[in-house]
């Protein structure tokens, strides 16, 4: 008794006398993990401006950092419930080429021949069954995982070598081109964006969206009239949630079609060249867009379904998990089976930016993946994880390469500086944790 | 309480054996509604197979269970659970990463209509238990990692009572704790009586026994030494009757008792 005696009177005064930065986020309710990424992301891409002469801060930048991301994002939404799980999965870069590739036969050899040269269905028809055949593999490992006992680091690293060499046998090694006209717009680039009218669009639809979303939950507590966030919280929380899409739209369309293409348009579409150069705004990217997509699902997933509470409950205690009746064998095959559709889904987006699918698509990509998701706050040790972390995580990684590259820095030299920030950033994870107890 | 008519479990006459060893022989033990009855004996004294008869774990080889004057057939844990029968394990078996009402729902989560997760109703009903069970707990956003041992007990408690247990098997419920979590097991097994269900505690601290527990059956070599009721016993007859199987006036002999020389 006396001990939790103890935890209720320790926590009411510690309201009144901290100072007022704790106590605004404590009122929020934010996540001070997720706001330190966010706080380290900020200092990277400053730090790089000011290297660069603001070459770094620049909305073709931005945008094109954006675009990078996205492949290894998407695989990272999925990555955190594997590793969640205390699992890992090291084949993602080879079942992204695996499915990018066979993906990339079927629109540029198979499909062609049944449907005819540029049929509309053929994008369709290439990524579903990439899709398709990237659950399968996953589901493959994730059956020998769960029923066969065998580990998911000996399963996958076989799954790396196995999916490799696989990509080289469709088509002997030679590389695939070009893809569908339809599919290449999942890569972005000037016509794979939504212009600026859609980029509005999708931003106030996603400010609607934070605002219903903080309204039902606050609702949904009165229901039950739980401790509710004060009203100014709530308006904290929506106001920068909402600035950050508005300045994310802005930021998008702000990036203008190089003159060429923008000349080349006017005169396709009869428009007068003006004096000061036609400006037409990218706006978003589709494949940021998809990426977003993934990882508003997998959010979903993790928090709001049973499934997700499954994964989290596995990581955390796989026992308790057993004895509380959880079919823990299915789930972890779930779980690869999704798994490998983001690597399709990531190999969509990769294949159709680079226009291509080669031998050597997403190599090294698994530890990127990896190294996003741990960056993010996934813990290896299993039951921690968060979806956004991860793709911040993505961010972070793609962020310094891109600063380097700027820079001019060697490939070699990049490599170094990834990894040793990538140790870094679990070190002050191990750090901030062991305070947090 | 014991002189209701109707015991909510009878087990009779149960006999096991493990290759030709016999863990359990002839022993018969019972359980009143509301009652606490603690299960004593050395290492290997069958007390914890016994047990794990009623649980589902172990098939017995002869003898009948009644759960309310009723024969029970039960084969497997799920048998067990449907008759309203609860473990709670010594090793504090809940997911520490996730908060308590998600450890109260574990594969019986609520959900909405549209097939999400009700995580409201969840902490609602979640609140209540909790609230009846241990008023001071107040931590429900965060994850049981972050509790206390004897809180963390209490989470483990209030998941049995949420699926309606009647019969709680708590198997060295404060093995794992502190005096004064032990304390607060305590007084969750006292608030647990008032609601009509009834406990059997197996436990090595007759301390502890003799705190919580209205009778206690003692076992030694897979027989029933005995039972009594604490009040009529005290803990060095209890220790004699767990060392050297010798039985004290104020109890009730079994088949296992020193015969009085």
């Amino acid at each position: 008794m006396a001990d939790t005696m103890q935890t209720t009177t320790t926590s009411t005064p510690r309201k009144a006398d901290t100072n007022p930065v704790t106590r605004f986020f404590r009122a929020t309710e934010v996540d001070t993990r997720l706001l330190g990424m966010i706080g380290a992301l900020l200092i990277i891409w400053i730090g790089f401006n000011i290297l660069t002469d603001g070459l770094f801060l620049t909305p073709r930048n931005l945008w094109n950092l954006t675009v990078q991301t996205s492949s290894v994002a998407v695989m990272a939404t999925g990555m955190v419930l594997v590793i969640v799980t205390r699992n890992i999965d090291l084949s993602v870069g080879s079942i992204l080429g695996f499915t990018g590739m066979l993906m990339g036969v079927m629109q540029a050899q198979i499909l062609p021949e049944w449907l005819g040269f540029g049929h509309p269905a053929i994008w369709a028809l290439a990524l579903a069954g990439g899709l398709v055949v990237g659950a399968m593999v996953g589901a493959l490992h994730g059956l020998v995982i769960a029923f066969l006992g065998v580990p998911s680091f000996i399963v996958t690293l076989g799954g790396l070598l196995i999916w490799r060499g696989a990509t080289w046998f469709v088509t002997s090694g030679q590389t695939v081109a070009p893809m569908d006209p339809t599919f290449r717009l999942m890569g972005g680039g000037t016509t794979g964006s939504i212009g600026a009218t859609w980029s509005w669009i999708v931003g106030l639809v996603a400010c609607l969206a934070i605002i219903a979303a903080i309204i039902n939950a606050r609702r949904q507590r009165m229901r039950f009239s739980f401790p509710r966030k004060p009203v100014w919280a709530e308006y904290v929380i929506g106001g920068i949630g909402c600035a950050t899409v508005l300045g994310f739209v802005l930021v998008a369309n702000s990036y203008y079609w190089p003159v060429a293409i923008a000349r080349r348009y006017a005169e396709a579409n009869n428009i007068a060249w003006p004096d000061g150069g036609l400006q037409i705004a990218h706006g978003i990217a589709i494949p940021v867009l998809i990426a977003i997509g993934a990882g508003i699902v997998m959010t979903f997933i993790a928090t709001r379904l049973r499934f997700g509470r499954y994964v989290f409950a596995i990581g955390g205690n796989p026992e308790a998990a057993e004895l509380a009746g959880i079919k823990t064998r299915w789930v972890t095959v779930r779980i690869f089976a999704l798994m490998g559709m983001l690597c399709a889904v990531a190999a969509a987006i990769s294949t159709a930016r680079l226009n291509a699918a080669t031998n050597a698509q997403g190599e090294l990509d698994e530890l990127y993946t990896i190294a996003a998701a741990v960056i993010g706050g996934t813990s290896l040790a299993g039951g921690v994880g968060t979806i956004a972390g991860a793709m911040l995580g993505a961010l972070v990684m793609q962020s310094l390469q891109s600063g380097m590259v700027l820079l001019g820095i060697d490939t070699p030299l990049q490599r170094i500086v990834v990894g040793a920030v990538l140790v870094l950033a679990v070190w002050l994870d191990t750090v901030y944790r062991a305070r947090a107890k | 309480m014991t002189d209701q008519n109707t015991p909510l479990v009878e087990m009779k006459n149960i006999s096991i054996s493990f290759g030709g060893i016999h863990a359990v022989e002839n022993a018969s033990i019972d359980l009143y509604p509301g009652e606490v009855v603690a299960l004593l004996g050395h290492n290997g004294a069958g007390k914890s197979t016994l047990i794990k008869i009623l649980s589902g774990a172990y098939r017995r080889d002869a003898g009948d269970i009644l759960i309310n004057g009723e024969p029970a057939d039960i084969r497997n844990p799920r048998d067990a659970k449907g008759h309203g029968i609860e473990t709670i394990y010594q090793t504090l078996a809940v997911a520490d990463n996730v908060d308590a009402a998600a450890n109260l729902y574990l594969g019986r989560e609520l959900q909405t209509p549209w097939g999400t997760l009700d995580d409201v109703a969840m902490e609602a009903n979640a609140r209540k238990v909790m609230g009846r069970l241990n008023p001071n707990f107040k931590r429900f956003k965060e994850p049981v990692k972050a509790l206390s041992g004897g809180q963390r007990q209490s989470v483990a408690i209030a998941r049995a009572i949420l699926f309606d247990a009647r019969i709680l098997i708590m198997d060295e419920p404060t093995a794992a704790l502190g005096p004064q979590e032990t304390a607060q097991v305590g007084d969750l097994i006292k608030q647990l009586k008032l609601d009509g269900i009834g406990i059997f505690l197996i436990s090595h601290d007759i301390h502890d026994v003799f705190d919580l527990a209205d009778r206690v059956f003692v076992m030694k070599n897979g027989q029933v030494v005995g039972h009594a009721r604490t009040s009529d016993v005290t803990k060095d007859e209890v220790l004699g009757m767990i060392i050297l199987g010798k039985c004290p006036p104020g109890a009730i002999p079994g088949p296992g008792a020193m015969v009085a020389a």
